[in-house]
């Protein structure tokens, strides 16, 4: 992976800004990466427009913190996509929640685009608030970026001991969906 | 002496700078905090507010600024290492009695998590325009020490260095982070208690009966002495001589505010903290603190590409300012190059220390984000032509 | 004549009753004669002793002002802190120091107007102070303006024409704030104010005692009220003892009644006892109580 930028966009109260601080951890705590996380702070975290950015190496510890085009846009909220795709690198990949998000087919035809219903799949483990883990899952089924076991130990430390198992639980969803839906892409012959 | 280890929280943490600062607080042995909140410094409170009660520390919500730093005095003055945290406009109520501190000589810690101003300005987003406020925003003359961080892991670091400076030459040391450090999350190492150097309080070891609360040691820093042994020592924001007690003409202010700017400017060399790379050969020097260290690196990356030969110097104190080593320099490049989130305040002392030698030129803005990598490499192609 | 010059004349003066208090190489001290301020201070010390105390038992915080020059001239531990923060820099000591009595010894000026806002929080928050306030109702330090204290009426030099804005009560305004402790005397109730004092050094929380004091330079010559001497012969006479007093009666206007006593005398826990307790409770055996300050 070397040098990746992440972009996670949604709204206040998604878990944002927790997604973010797991795949850090995940990298920097858990792999023998480096991974700096930064965040839109303010007003608009409490319930408007909120962004975390990870900038991710896996060898080099980061001297610029901040992202610019970024690798890879994870889109929980309409308004995140419109603001974060036009900067997406030209073979960037977009996850995007696909109940929130509708994304412009055509515009851009060589960025990778993948959704998964994650709102709906955290909704049926009782709680809304697992969507972000979703999320997550999502991002390790789909890319090389984080592993399963780093990113489970990151998400233990991250939430309440209570929440660890059904945060997991929602990981793996998450995962899975993105493993089926590569296995899909690539039956119908796409390149993965 | 070594870190108290019931304050240390050893091991590899992913932390924003904001928390980062708290843990280096508790690490250096800092057992007090009193505080108000204001964005976006509030995090290092809440983070004590919650660490506090299990390492033997006290935290108090103070009603307001003034409140916060005139308490930090007086548990200083009780012994204990202290601390508070704000950001501009609490900063500004502090002036007052960061003056006191420095008169009385007592040993504490200011962070300022800057964010843009004027007045309420930009509560959550960036700026470094508060730089010249550390150096001279209390009325009177006096020097300061001030430090600036650009990455979590240094908010811990250097806020222990802070701690420590306080203790070594007795006086207010302001931690100068910014937004954008406060909530930069990168990995921390906390080491173990015993890898971290800390300096004591400089207790008297006079009797009381000899005991002169200002006689200046070799370094020109007193020594103190503890509450209730018998020193029934006074000490006022008044000009004072070496008893502590009021004098109020020209020699003794001579004497009184002379050692105080003394202590800092004749020790310099001693608390200078500077990063420097590639100096020797350079036609143009970057000179930088704080975030702005860190946006840089693409655009002296780039300038290199173009050939130009770019060194770094990054200011990890910013006050003292190093004056001779820019003066130094200044005869030997073509320029130098400055970012700084506000409309020019370190600048000034480069281009005095200059004096004319070479090219400076500030790359400034009124802050609300970093600067554009690609500004800088502007700036730096221009100087170098 | 200053001292000085008496020394010459009158040989060695005796020395001072109360000199292991006072910094006695300071003497002169700079409060005009017949000012109240000495003898509360007086009154302070004969207090200690009677309490049992040493002088390296107690701390003593001064703001700005006359009063607020009095942590100059006790030979404790002592602090002259800035304008209106004595209470705030004491809250510090006290809580690094819970071993000593803190003492905060300032003026109207001081601790209810530039300063009130910690007055009504350290009361609030019931931190370990014995607050002494010696009010003269007006500025005396920088000669003689207005203060929140001032009666109605009263003149003072930024209310040439007279004060027409309602001073503030200073026991009403502790009460209100949650005092544990609250009185107020004369600077003349010399007996009552030192027993007051002597109690109140052995308590707990905060403990607020306003001793009404002339100004005798300034607010008594300006108001056309005699010598300082006239001036506090007269509200020593003209006070009413009653400890249950009312919040009107505590009021007091120009040259009015003076309605003194203790009119609060309870036990809340302190500050540093509840945070203790509290903390206690909810974390069990994770709680570390606060480190004490000094050399270890």
């Amino acid at each position: 992976m070397s040098h990746t930028d992440v972009v996670i966009s949604g709204f206040g109260g998604q878990g944002v800004i927790m997604a973010g601080i797991v795949l850090g951890k995940t990298i920097s705590i858990f792999s023998d990466g480096f991974a700096t996380m930064t965040q839109n702070f303010g007003p608009e975290a409490r319930g408007g427009a909120c962004t975390a950015q990870v900038v991710v190496d896996s060898d080099n510890p980061i001297r610029y913190p901040y992202v610019q085009h970024p690798k890879i846009l994870i889109a929980m909220s309409q308004e995140g996509y419109e603001k974060h795709e036009p900067n997406l690198a030209s073979d960037g990949l977009l996850l995007y929640e696909e109940e929130l998000v509708e994304p412009h087919p055509g515009k851009r035809d060589q960025i990778k685009a993948l959704g998964i219903p994650a709102a709906r799949i955290a909704e049926e483990f009782g709680n809304p608030m697992v969507l972000n883990m979703v999320m997550i899952g999502f991002l390790a089924g789909t890319s090389n970026l984080i592993d399963i076991e780093p990113a489970k130990k990151a998400i233990a430390g991250c939430v309440p001991s209570h929440f660890i198992e059904l945060n997991h639980r929602a990981f793996d969803k998450g995962y899975e969906y993105g493993r089926n839906k590569l296995e899909a892409l690539k039956a119908a012959g796409s390149e993965v | 002496m070594h870190a108290d280890p019931k304050g240390v929280l050893t091991g590899t943490h992913y932390l924003d700078g904001d928390h980062a600062a708290a843990e280096g607080a508790c690490a250096a042995g800092c057992r007090f905090l009193a505080g108000y909140p204001i964005t976006p410094s509030t995090e290092v409170a809440e983070r004590c507010a919650l660490r506090f009660p299990m390492i033997g520390g006290t935290f108090i919500q103070m009603e307001d600024e003034l409140a916060s730093i005139a308490a930090i005095l007086g548990a200083s003055w009780g012994g204990l290492k202290t601390f508070t945290v704000t950001s501009g406009p609490g900063f500004s109520l502090m002036m007052e009695n960061i003056g006191l501190g420095i008169m009385m000589e007592c040993p504490c810690v200011i962070i300022n998590v800057q964010r843009g101003g004027p007045s309420t300005g930009l509560p959550t987003l960036p700026a470094q325009a508060d730089m010249m406020q550390a150096r001279w925003g209390s009325h009177g003359d006096y020097e300061i020490i001030a430090l600036s961080p650009n990455s979590p892991q240094e908010c811990f670091d250097l806020t222990i260095e802070a701690v420590n400076l306080s203790e070594q030459y007795r006086l207010p040391v302001m931690l100068m982070m910014d937004e954008c450090i406060g909530h930069m999350t990168e990995k921390v190492v906390i080491p173990l208690a015993e890898e971290i150097d800390i300096v004591p309080r400089r207790w008297t070891r006079e009797k009381p009966d000899t005991y002169l609360p200002y006689k200046p040691c070799d370094d020109l820093v007193p020594e103190i002495a503890p509450l209730g042994y018998g020193y029934r020592f006074h000490t006022t924001g008044l000009t004072h001589d070496q008893r502590g007690y009021p004098v109020l003409n020209a020699e003794t202010q001579e004497e009184c505010v002379g050692r105080l700017m003394d202590k800092v400017n004749k020790n310099a060399e001693n608390i200078y903290h500077l990063e420097k790379h590639n100096l020797d050969d350079a036609d143009v020097i970057l000179i930088s603190y704080g975030i702005s260290s860190r946006v840089a690196i693409p655009a002296v990356g780039k300038a290199r590409e173009d050939g130009i030969k770019v060194g770094e110097l990054r200011l990890i104190t910013v006050w003292p300012f190093p004056e001779n080593l820019i003066r130094e320099l200044a005869g030997n490049i073509k320029a130098f190059v400055m970012p700084e989130i506000n409309y020019g305040q370190v600048v000034l002392e480069v281009e005095r220390c200059v004096g004319g030698k070479c090219k400076t030129r500030l790359v400034g803005h009124a802050g609300g984000w970093v600067h554009d990598p690609e500004s800088i490499y502007q700036a730096i192609k221009e100087v170098a032509q | 004549m200053t001292v000085a010059e008496n020394k010459k004349t009158i040989g060695n003066i005796p020395e001072h009753p109360k000199s292991l208090l006072l910094r006695m190489d300071r003497m002169p001290h700079i409060w005009c004669s017949r000012c109240g301020i000495g003898i509360v201070v007086g009154c302070l010390a004969a207090a200690l002793e009677k309490a049992g105390l040493s002088p390296d038992d107690i701390t003593i915080t001064s703001g700005i002002g006359c009063t607020g020059r009095v942590a100059g001239y006790v030979k404790v531990d002592s602090f002259h802190t800035t304008h209106g923060r004595a209470i705030p820099f004491a809250v510090g000591l006290a809580l690094s120091r819970p071993d000593l009595k803190h003492v905060v010894f300032s003026g109207d000026g001081d601790l209810v107007s530039i300063g009130g806002n910690h007055f009504i929080h350290a009361a609030r928050r019931n931190q370990n102070l014995l607050v002494i306030c010696v009010n003269n109702f007006t500025y005396a330090m920088t000669g003689g303006q207005l203060a929140p204290t001032t009666p109605v009426t009263a003149r003072a030099t930024t209310a040439p024409y007279g004060s027409f804005e309602n001073p503030f009560c200073l026991p009403n305004l502790a009460i209100s704030a949650g005092a544990d402790y609250v009185a107020r005397w004369t600077s003349l109730h010399i007996r009552r104010m030192t027993d007051t004092f002597e109690e109140a050094l052995n308590r707990e929380g905060f403990r607020f005692i306003e001793i009404i004091a002339p100004c005798s330079t300034i607010y008594a010559r300006r108001n056309k009220l005699g010598t300082g001497l006239d001036l506090m012969k007269y509200y020593y006479e003209n006070s009413e003892i009653k400890h249950d007093a009312t919040a009107e009666e505590l009021e007091i206007g120009f040259q009015t009644k003076i309605v003194v006593g203790k009119f609060v005398d309870k036990e809340r826990p302190s500050y540093a006892r509840a945070m203790n307790r509290h903390l206690g409770k909810i974390l069990g055996k994770k709680y570390i109580p606060p480190e004490v300050g000094g050399p270890q």
